[in-house]
């Protein structure tokens, strides 16, 4: 490793040494005696001062690569421009045909962009095939949002239902009320403010963007919402782990079985699919025998059944932690889901929340950990039964949760939607197309945040420490993070979503292995009176000499001006 | 005589460096970006950096801390402990497999569940800084990480044979007070810390967090800049000090702590006041953004997983850390060299030197 900083290079006096010495002896044989100790002194001053300082000064120099600092500098001053396609389509009724006449074909603002007015077919009932239908008639690329006003008085949607949303990019908006007489101006401007709520909705709101920038932007408002949004999404990686876990603490009682592997094939490898241009998943299960939770249940008479406490999920988890386990090899975070079956002494076990009401799925989550589900199985058999009772374990209810659990870590999960609002859940699908969206660009934003914060500290750090050897593969994974980022930062205004992650992925992988490069250590603290004290001895008795001759040398020819001046005069 | 005399006295004014540490307002902008975060995991790096078995007493200190940290919540795949020496299993360990705190082997803290990470000669100022800033080679496998992300409370405890601005490693290298904030400074520049919680126990241990400067960080130590850390008490039995004053205090006063205590920072201040460590403890809060007393003993011994979003106080006291002795100046030495050359040339005179030309 060539870390070697200046003081550990001892060639670099033999530059010094061995030409002095076949000078002198040059100077010995030819010249006459009088004049061979100033052409001497004059030769040896000038061969050290030529060759062996700039030697010196080459030998024991860091190898630094060129870097962008430039471009650097550029990102770290980093103005994001995201512009979302969004198609509004206006069916049959929702204007005035004086009003349909006068609209412009193309309207292009900031934010909306229409294209044409089209009068679609519309069924009568919003349901799947509607929004299949809709999705037909103009297929929407990601990052795009299709809303399709309707009358306001149209029995499409229920009455207190404004906007519903579908499975794929498209939403149904019910058109805010306006008189016919209102000129095309305020029909646009009605309209928008309705859009813009739509599309924060199935895009991106400014909430979402500071959340993902929370690493560079100060949170000016920081609710306890937010905070604790920004505080449960998982941050963005390459990869991720989860692992399922089946505790049975009681295997003399209960002899489980569940089908582990149809579960995920069935209800998480879909969702897992569709995330797959986000980051990769591996997915394990184990089952843990004689694991018990840290915290004994307290029998409540009331339900005859045992609970645990909210305030005491927080001490649940931890000696079942150690246990668990994790791939050696990957540092991926991992993200773990235990379905704990209780014993048979402590049936049934529910989980209260802090107004002491039973939770209905009967399982919690921590933010950035995972999840934890209680299976009671004490209804499945009498007294009577034999021990220990084979139990199958209901994995559709199981998944259920755990996909819901798992949505809201990996930041899918939309938490709050607007009063009027109505989702479509997505299904076996697992994903709705503009969650994916929506995580999409969050994450893009995220990774490009993070990426270009990573660059401009590394940059930082190389230009503060001068003793820092840079290698030619830490350069080039800097250049080509500087062209990812500046990449994706175009196609995020471009609109292109799909090429923005990609390029915001190759950036952050690229500025990550820069960073933790191993041969980046700033090992060696050299304080400069150490640095003196070293070179001081091995320089100075050869410099000395060589100095008080040169003064000598001068002090003499001085001498002889003044004496030529005398004769002179 | 005299043109050298004045020449001297310019040398030594020219040299007086001084170094400012007004940072604090550059702390405060940092910082105020997460002064209402909270953590959602918890780390602990725990090293001892001596070797020998007449340094018992630091791997016990070290293994009391471990034991205390895995107590409270902490699993070992959230552990790093680095251990110097193995005392359980050394040849003069009269009881083998254990390492005792108290004398008449009271409390064994080694266990019998203990994961070291870093043993014998792994245990170096190069894998100390690697873990810390995450610099490790590929293979490395994942329980010799710090896999900490911007929401992680770490906990990092050193013990050890130190001096004025350096802890000795292993008996052959140093790590010195600079390279230690430089290394918190790469942390903080890639989030790898939401807090952290910095505790030494070595002779003149407050000089070891006297150059941190970068947000979020709050430091114990056992002695003050020029004084020594005392070892508690020796066993008769084993033949050697199981413990230091200032840890074996800590390991009573944790030992009061369970998951659910509300014990503060305040309280940690208080462990083993001068009377007891005949060195006097010292700590440094100014970078560090909520108020001591709101920070619970368990946010950085325990794991506490799930919890409440508590609103969080900013009250950044600034305080400058109080600097007891004085330090000379960097190039202090090159002044002294300068001082010899000009002694030595004054003494032998330039005339003498003719005979060499």
């Amino acid at each position: 490793m060539d870390n070697s900083p200046k003081t550990e290079n001892s060639l670099t006096i033999y530059p010094f040494v061995v030409p002095n010495l076949l000078i002198s002896y040059c100077c010995i044989l030819v010249m006459p005696e009088k004049q061979r100790g100033r052409y001497a002194a004059l030769a040896i001053a000038a061969v050290v001062i030529v060759v062996g300082i700039p030697l010196w000064w080459k030998t024991t120099e860091t190898y630094r690569a060129w870097l962008p600092f430039s471009e650097i500098s550029e990102l770290d001053s980093l103005q994001l421009q995201l512009s979302v396609d969004i198609e509004v389509v206006f069916s049959r009724g929702t204007l005035t045909p004086e009003q349909q006449k006068k609209f412009p074909l193309s309207h292009v603002n900031e934010k909306e962009h229409q294209v044409d007015v089209s009068i679609p077919e519309l069924l009568t009932s919003p349901s799947t095939e509607a929004d299949l239908s809709l999705h037909m008639l103009s297929e929407s690329s990601c990052g795009s949002v299709v809303v399709y006003v309707i009358p306001e008085s149209s029995t499409l949607l229920p009455e207190d239902v404004k906007v519903y949303v579908g499975q794929r990019r498209t939403a149904l908006l019910r058109s805010p009320p306006f008189k016919t007489s209102w000129n095309l101006k305020e029909v646009l401007s009605n309209l928008d403010v309705e859009v813009e709520q739509v599309v924060s909705t199935m895009s991106f709101g400014h909430q979402d963007i500071v959340a993902a920038l929370s690493n560079r932007v100060r949170m000016t408002k920081v609710t306890k919402e937010s905070m604790a949004d920004s505080m449960r999404a998982i941050k963005s990686s390459p990869g991720y782990e989860i692992t399922f876990s089946l505790l049975n603490p009681d295997p003399k009682s209960h002899s489980l079985h569940w089908d582990i592997e149809g579960a995920v094939q069935s209800y998480i490898q879909p969702l897992l699919n569709k995330l797959a241009p986000i980051a990769n998943f591996s997915v394990d299960s184990q089952i843990l025998y004689y694991a018990v939770l840290g915290v004994n249940p307290r029998f409540d008479n009331s339900v005859s059944a045992y609970t645990l406490s909210a305030d005491s999920l927080s001490h649940v988890i931890n000696p079942v932690e150690a246990r668990l386990g994790s791939n050696a090899a990957s540092s991926n975070p991992v993200l773990n889901f235990l379905l704990y079956v209780p014993d048979a002494h402590h049936s049934p076990l529910f989980i209260r929340d802090h107004s002491k009401r039973k939770v209905p799925s009967n399982a919690f989550h921590s933010p950035r950990w995972g999840g934890i589900m209680v299976y009671n199985v004490n209804e499945m058999y009498g007294p009577e039964a034999e021990r220990p009772v084979d139990i199958n374990i209901n994995m559709a209810k199981v998944m259920g949760v755990f996909l819901a659990q798992l949505r809201l870590m990996l930041g899918v999960q939309h938490t709050h939607p607007p009063t009027g609002f109505v989702l479509q859940s997505p299904g076996s699908a697992g994903l709705a197309d503009w969650e994916l969206d929506r995580l999409l660009w969050s994450r893009s934003v995220e990774n490009i945040a993070t990426a270009s914060t990573t660059i401009t500290s590394l940059a930082q750090l190389l230009d503060q420490i001068g003793n820092i050897v840079i290698n030619d593969n830490i350069a080039q994974q800097v250049s080509s993070a500087v062209t990812s980022l500046q990449s994706a930062v175009a196609e995020l205004e471009a609109g292109n979503l799909a090429f923005a992650l990609q390029y915001s992925r190759e950036a952050i992988l690229a500025s990550e292995r820069a960073f933790f490069d191993p041969s980046l250590l700033h090992l060696l603290y050299f304080p400069d009176d150490q640095k003196f004290a070293i070179y001081i001895p091995l320089f100075l008795p050869m410099c000395v000499p060589i100095v008080l001759s040169l003064l000598k040398i001068v002090s003499e020819a001085k001498k002889r001006r003044a004496d030529k001046q005398a004769k002179s005069d | 005589m005299d043109y050298y005399n004045l020449l001297t006295t310019c040398a030594f004014i020219h040299l007086l460096v001084s170094i400012p540490y007004a940072y604090s307002n550059y702390v405060e902008n940092k910082a105020g970006q997460f002064f209402s975060s909270g953590h959602t995991n918890n780390w602990a790096v725990l090293v001892c950096t001596s070797r020998f078995w007449f340094n018992y007493r630091h791997v016990a200190n070290t293994l009391s801390v471990y034991r205390s940290v895995k107590r409270l919540g902490i699993p070992d795949s959230h552990i790093v402990l680095m251990l110097a020496d193995d005392m359980a299993c050394n040849y003069r360990n009269p009881k083998p497999a254990t390492v005792f705190s108290h004398k008449n082997m009271e409390l064994n803290v080694y266990g019998d569940d203990v994961e070291v990470d870093y043993r014998g000669y792994e245990v170096t100022v190069e894998n100390f800084l690697r873990v810390l800033t995450g610099r490790l080679p590929p293979s490395t496998p994942r329980s010799k990480r710090l896999l900490s992300d911007d929401r992680s409370n770490i906990l990092i405890y050193l013990t050890g044979h130190g001096g004025n601005g350096f802890l000795k490693f292993q008996d052959s290298e140093e790590i010195s007070n600079m390279e230690l904030a430089d290394a918190f400074e790469q942390m903080w520049q890639k989030r790898r810390y939401n807090e952290l919680l910095f505790i030494i126990d070595t002779c003149q241990g407050a000089s070891m967090y006297e150059r941190f400067y970068s947000p979020n960080l709050m430091a114990l130590a056992s002695s003050q800049v020029g004084e020594d850390s005392l070892s508690h008490q020796p066993d008769l039995a084993i033949g050697v000090h199981l413990m230091d004053k200032y840890t074996f205090y800590l390991l009573e006063f944790l030992e009061e702590v369970h998951p659910a205590s509300q014990a503060n920072m305040n309280d940690l201040f208080k462990v083993c006041p001068q009377s007891q460590c005949v060195s006097t403890p010292g700590h440094r809060t100014d970078l560090f953004q909520r108020n001591p007393g709101s920070v619970l003993i368990t946010d950085f011994f325990g794991s506490v997983l799930l919890h409440d979003m508590k609103q969080l106080v900013a009250d950044v006291s600034s305080q400058k850390p109080k600097q007891k002795d004085w330090h000379p100046p960097d190039g202090f030495i090159l002044g002294l060299w300068t001082l010899i050359l000009l002694v030595f040339f004054q003494t032998y005179g330039i005339k003498h030197l003719k005979h060499i030309f």
